[in-house]
């Protein structure tokens, strides 16, 4: 696991992810522009901000989905920038989708075992060239050590659904796409946690669910945090934030505007200004509405 | 040198013709989002109304370009109005399949009204020609070059200066925001397939002059050959399709001045894999840019697949062995020998299309290489033909996965696109490579099915064979689904990009499909070839691709026992009840047409 890496004589441990200077420009818009952002382990960040400040750019550049245009982002050890959504996976990083992207047709329960491909090691020997030969044997004959660990993956996936209480567990065999909204969402992050990566990231985990719901999921996400697993996350109910993280990384029109422990960035008066609007002409505080005089908006 | 010229002015005037039929692919493409199979055979049309009101009605050349602008407009309207607009909220590739169909309709059709055999257009222009340098110019091609320029300006002029242009390029930019702002975006369709049919027509009449020959079956190329020209210039680029003609044109013109006739085409196919493959944007794309509207949306309508009860498997399996023995028919027999053969291939293409998502439009091609393998294997070597069935199958595997390869970073249309390509490619080198596999004469005395050193000529002997080897193949396929590959296929199927970011690697999973699949076509096309005892490069032709797409839709996409049902229906049915080939073609055209239309989860249901 990840503590064997060698610690730097400073004090504080390296962090896990290490994401320093990202930029990503679409055309002529910057979406992320020289973005920082860490998270060591056992540590929940969120990183927040208005529609349209970058947070889901920064996610993409992050796990693999966008190359930035500069920067560098290591995780662990390994060097990740640019690197395949496969590759960065396979360092140990899982996410979740801002939209929702389960399987459709895929049951619950297969949804939840593509999350743990990567730990399939029975039916996919890792050997080289002959590797996807072998894989597809191995299915075929299906010897008793690739029964087992499928056999094994099923059972805890019941164990990873049991987490969301009755939510999923009955609707097991189901395919995802006759799933409500909320349900989907967490089949993603059921999928995620049985990949049981070393990060996860959470982009919105409760658009669109309502006030219980969102409370639900507050104690699962707490829950996680108390078993240790790393999160970063991003979320715009800013009463979640506060309560769930150890940092908040606040970022504005591709820029971070502050950072710190939830109390402090919450009384920052460059994110109350974020937040409530700009005062000064000329400023947006949403890139796709650029009127200078628009009225106070608020976007938590 | 004198030739260089000519090959210039021939490659632009052909590029001249291209650029028709580009031109209105890339304006579909805009405002719909769709790759137009059908847009040849509009093409087609358009000649055969040139030649009708030539020869027939012996109207003069302006009235004659009149006739074709109207009736080709008039068929884009329709095709438009029934083919297209009723699909506006299925899956991107759905309407991609009605225009295979009715591209299907259309041909079928033309070659009914007016005999498959070619037909000549009179030339309504004189046959002068101005020496230039050293080569010289028709009145013909000036006349065509005249006509692509007028057309090209026109259309800029429309696009730029008038209300409905701007519609047009305001809906192709962004349908949704071009709709809440007033615009029509159904009459914007309208008329842009008018416009685009009227472009076709014109082509058709005018390679028709040019060539002076028209057959109904020059649709298919037409639209190939428009599909290379947009992709070369970014697919939905109006001026990039253009420049795309004209350089397909020349480079089609230089290859034919280097290697031969034959090669033309060979020129094009090879030009769209490395454009789709280099630069799958076109020419004129940034590499930066972020693709366009990424063409996912696989053609898995959401169902409940149909569960056959096993003992109705069973009880079906055991009257398909004894059914030689119950009945007296041989032709039956015959005809459901090939519906088992068809079979494996729908189990092919329902693994590789339906459960990966990855519909493929040259399957036929796996066939051929199953199919030349063994026969040359067997004919030259001697060796037995048990063995070389199971060599042409890992052939067609291995090495039609490997052709494939380059397009598995491709999505959506553009793997349609890309396996016709490759599909196209196959069947050109098997024409061409005439020391291996004897060019245009085919190879014939393949020697017959043998098993366990007995020839096999009885045909209840190759029933049961065929029956055997498809049933055993489908129980396989069955585990292969019910592994961890089913659902990291599916999955791969359903969001490739949620696939990736678990780790699940797209080359590795989308080669095991094609080879898996791969080995199943391959069998077909060898055990046809043993039994027909001949094969040549037309044997295992577009439209077989085509029947296996609709046989794999008609039974459920993913779904076993659908393959196999599809192919009873589609092979055996028409079969059966004795329907005429021409009239066959024209009925599964309309097939895939109902079914994209009314049903497309199919009979069994997707899975």
């Amino acid at each position: 696991m990840t503590a064997s890496f060698p610690l730097p004589s400073s004090e504080s441990p390296r962090p896990l992810l290490e994401a320093r200077g990202l930029v990503r420009r679409f055309g002529g818009l910057t979406a992320v522009g020289g973005v920082d952002i860490s998270i060591s382990e056992g540590e929940l960040v969120s990183v927040i901000g208005p529609n349209g400040a970058g947070k889901t750019t920064a996610f993409n550049l992050i796990s693999g989905l966008d190359r930035p245009d500069e920067g560098s982002i290591r995780f662990g050890d390994v060097d990740i920038t640019g690197k395949a959504p496969e590759a960065v996976h396979a360092a140990g990083l899982s996410r979740t989708f801002q939209h929702g992207r389960v399987f459709a047709n895929l049951s619950v329960a297969d949804n939840v075992l593509v999350g743990a491909h990567r730990r399939l090691k029975a039916v996919k020997p890792a050997w080289p060239i002959i590797g996807p030969l072998a894989e597809l044997a191995l299915a075929l004959i299906r010897p008793p050590s690739v029964k087992a660990e499928e056999a094994a993956l099923r059972e805890e996936v019941r164990e990873i659904l049991a987490i969301f209480g009755e939510r999923l567990l009955p609707r097991i065999d189901q395919p995802a796409y006759s799933l409500s909204y909320a349900n989907r969402r967490r089949v993603e992050i059921a999928r995620a946690l049985a990949s049981r990566p070393k990060l996860l990231l959470l982009d919105e985990p409760t658009a669109g669910m309502n006030q219980t719901e969102t409370a639900e999921m507050l104690e699962i996400i707490a829950d996680l945090k108390a078993r240790g697993q790393t999160i970063l996350l991003i979320e715009h109910k800013l009463d979640m934030v506060m309560r769930l993280s150890d940092r908040v990384v606040v970022l504005d029109d591709g820029k971070k505007i502050a950072e710190g422990a939830p109390l402090t960035v919450r009384n920052d008066p460059a994110v109350i200004e974020a937040y409530l609007g700009h005062g000064g002409v000329g400023a947006a505080a949403d890139p796709a509405s650029p009127a200078p005089d628009q009225p106070v908006r608020l976007s938590a | 040198m004198t030739s260089w010229f000519d090959h210039t002015i021939n490659g632009l005037i052909i590029g001249n013709i291209y650029g028709l039929l580009a031109v209105g692919l890339a304006l579909i493409f805009g405002v719909s989002r769709l790759i137009n199979f059908a847009h040849g055979s509009v093409y087609v049309v358009g000649a055969y109304v040139g030649w009708v009101a030539v020869s027939v009605l012996q109207t003069p050349f302006p009235l004659t370009l009149v006739v074709v602008v109207a009736l080709t407009a008039a068929l884009g309207i329709a095709i438009e109005r029934f083919g297209i607009r009723p699909l506006a909220d299925a899956p991107r590739i759905a309407p991609l399949l009605a225009t295979i169909g009715l591209s299907f309709v259309l041909d079928q059709t033309v070659q009914i009204l007016f005999s498959p055999d070619p037909r000549s257009v009179p030339m309504q222009v004189p046959n002068w020609r101005i020496e230039i340098g050293g080569g010289s110019i028709g009145v013909l091609d000036l006349l065509i070059g005249g006509i692509g320029i007028t057309a090209a300006s026109a259309l800029f002029a429309f696009l730029k200066l008038t209300k409905w242009g701007w519609a047009v390029r305001a809906t192709a930019l962004d349908r949704d925001a071009a709709r809440a702002m007033g615009v029509d975006v159904d009459r914007v369709n309208m008329i842009v397939f008018a416009i685009a049919s009227a472009l076709g027509g014109v082509g058709g009449v005018l390679v028709g002059m040019y060539y002076n020959v028209i057959t109904p079956t020059m649709g298919f190329e037409a639209t190939l050959k428009g599909i290379v020209a947009e992709v070369v210039g970014g697919v939905g680029n109006v001026p990039g399709a253009i420049v795309g003609s004209l350089l397909l044109g020349l480079v089609e013109s230089y290859g034919v001045a280097l290697l031969g006739t034959s090669y033309r085409n060979l020129f094009a196919f090879v030009l769209l894999i490395a454009i789709l493959v280099l630069r799958p944007n076109g020419l004129f794309a940034s590499r930066r840019q972020l693709p366009p509207e990424p063409m996912t949306g696989t053609f898995v309508a959401p169902s409940k697949p149909v569960r056959v009860p096993v003992p109705l498997i069973a009880a079906a399996a055991a009257l398909a062995i004894a059914l030689p023995v119950l009945i007296e028919n041989g032709y039956l027999i015959q005809t459901l020998t090939n519906a088992w053969l068809y079979a494996l291939l729908g189990l092919s293409l329902t693994l590789v299309a339906g459960t990966s998502g990855q519909v493929s439009l040259g399957h036929a091609a796996l066939l051929a290489i199953g199919g030349y393998t063994s026969a040359l294997l067997a004919s030259n070597l001697g060796w037995p033909v048990w063995l070389t069935l199971l060599i042409g199958g890992f052939a067609a595997a291995g090495i039609g996965t490997l052709l494939v390869s380059p397009a598995f970073r491709l999505r959506g249309h553009y793997v349609s696109i890309a396996t016709l390509g490759i599909g196209e490619i196959v069947a050109l080198v098997i024409l061409n490579w005439e020391s291996v596999t004897r060019g245009p004469i085919g190879v014939a005395g393949i020697p017959p099915l043998s098993l366990f050193g007995y020839d096999l000529y009885d045909t209840n002997a190759i029933y049961w064979f065929a029956f055997t080897l498809m049933a055993g193949l489908a129980l396989l396929q069955v585990r292969l689904l019910g592994s961890h590959l089913g659902r990291t296929l599916r999955a791969v199927r359903d969001d490739d990009v949620a696939a990736r970011s678990f780790g699940i690697g797209l080359n590795r999973y989308k080669g095991l499909a094609f080879a898996f699949g791969g080995f199943f076509a391959g069998i077909s096309g060898a055990f046809t070839a043993h039994m027909y005892s001949f094969i040549n490069h037309e044997t295992f032709n577009t439209q077989i691709s085509v029947l296996a797409l609709t046989i794999a839709i008609l039974g459920g996409m993913g779904n076993v026992g659908g393959a196999i049902l599809g192919s009873l229906a589609l092979i055996g049915l028409p079969e059966i009840f004795r329907v005429a080939a021409e009239y066959r073609i024209l009925l599964y055209g309309i097939a895939l047409l109902l079914l994209v239309r009314f049903r497309p989860q199919g009979l069994l249901g997707t899975v």
